[in-house]
């Protein structure tokens, strides 16, 4: 099974029936299987604090949501982690692109990724990296975990994980 | 009227519903009015009531309005073009525009001035696009009930507030409530 559909599957193994994507190059191709998905209601936000808004409301009514993003949205999205999702105890798994790790090519892509880890470890958003392929065996889990406390949780996921997409 | 006058106004029609109300004095106001379980009040978060409106009425199949103002949709316009482009039929987006900032002191937003909120939101592909005037607010939300279509309204009032009480409810009750009243009603 390929990473893609393999995390599209943690998704629907764990219940998740609506995820807000904005797009990442790194990301295209779960993108593509989230389109796909016959169980997944995806829906396209315009930026990743408006996704979260739909994320708290779709919990609220009863499905269990999911953001798919690059982690230069962490600086979008603070002010909305903390007085939405973690303020009201929503939980919130986030796929995140790691985009400025090694392998990038765009310099200014280092620049939030200097800051990514600092962020989340400021606002205590448990955090998990994926480097190697084989960490996506641990998203079935990491998804559990994000439903049972009710909190946002990060995994990052890097250009080695994706293969220098 | 100002905005308390047309919250007031509404709460015969919209009481039932589900109510997604923005951040600040038009939560304060609703939770003076008319509070209940059905009523999700943000604290926080400018700009996203109508995000996190939209996200209820795709999950489940009541009602569902989301109660905005002029200078948070301006603050979250990229939530027009969401809106039109996954419609929810259950879905009323009511914005409230006084043309002004109103929790913040009454500060003009661009909407009393040469922005027309109901001209973006039918640019952006939103379908049912109602201008009404502070009067017609409740007439206007029981024909968009009534007629199971998406609708966006936007609601001309006078800017100016009156005095409230901050909402001291703890915010995790807020939405435990709200998320049992939504489960009882969906059965
Ligand atoms: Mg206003």
């Amino acid at each position: 099974m390929s990473v893609d559909k393999k995390i599209v599957a943690d998704l629907v193994n764990n219940k998740v029936e609506f995820v807000t994507t904005v797009p990442c190059k790194q990301l295209a191709g779960v993108i593509d299987e989230i389109e796909k998905c016959p169980d997944i209601y995806h829906i396209p936000s315009n930026k990743e604090d408006e996704g979260m808004g739909l994320c708290a409301g779709a919990f609220m009514g009863g499905k269990r949501p999911a953001i798919i993003m690059q982690n230069t949205a962490i600086g979008v999205t603070i002010n909305t982690l903390v007085t939405l999702t973690q303020f009201y105890r929503m939980p919130l798994p986030m796929l995140i692109s790691y985009r400025g790790e090694v392998g990038e090519p765009v310099a200014c892509q280092v620049e939030m990724a200097v800051h990514t880890k600092a962020l989340l470890a400021q606002l205590n958003i448990p955090t998990y990296h994926f480097h190697h392929e084989d960490d996506v065996n641990e998203l079935d889990g990491i998804l559990a975990h994000a439903f049972m406390s009710n909190k946002p949780v990060a995994i990052l996921t890097d250009a080695s994980f994706w293969k220098g997409y | 009227m100002i905005r308390s006058d047309v919250l007031k106004s509404l709460i015969p029609v919209i009481s039932d519903h589900l109510v997604v109300c923005n951040i600040g004095l038009p939560s304060q106001e609703m939770h003076m009015l008319d509070d209940q379980p059905n009523n999700f009040y943000m604290l926080g978060t400018m700009g996203l009531a109508s995000s996190i409106g939209l996200g209820v009425a795709l999950a489940q199949s009541e009602k569902v309005i989301a109660i905005d103002g002029d200078g948070s949709v301006l603050t979250n316009f990229g939530t027009l073009p969401t809106i039109a482009n996954n419609v929810a039929d259950n879905f009323i987006l009511l914005i409230i525009d006084n043309g002004s900032y109103g929790s913040t002191g009454d500060q003009p937003t661009y909407a009393g001035m040469k922005t027309s909120l109901a001209a973006v939101a039918t640019a952006c592909g939103c379908e049912t696009v109602i201008e009404c005037q502070a009067e017609d607010a409740a007439e206007t939300v029981q024909a968009a009930l009534d007629s199971d279509k998406m609708t966006i309204i936007v609601c001309k009032c006078q800017s100016g507030n009156i005095k409230v009480p901050v909402i001291q409810m703890d915010p995790v009750v807020i939405r435990d409530r709200f998320m049992k009243e939504i489960q009882a009603r969906n059965g």
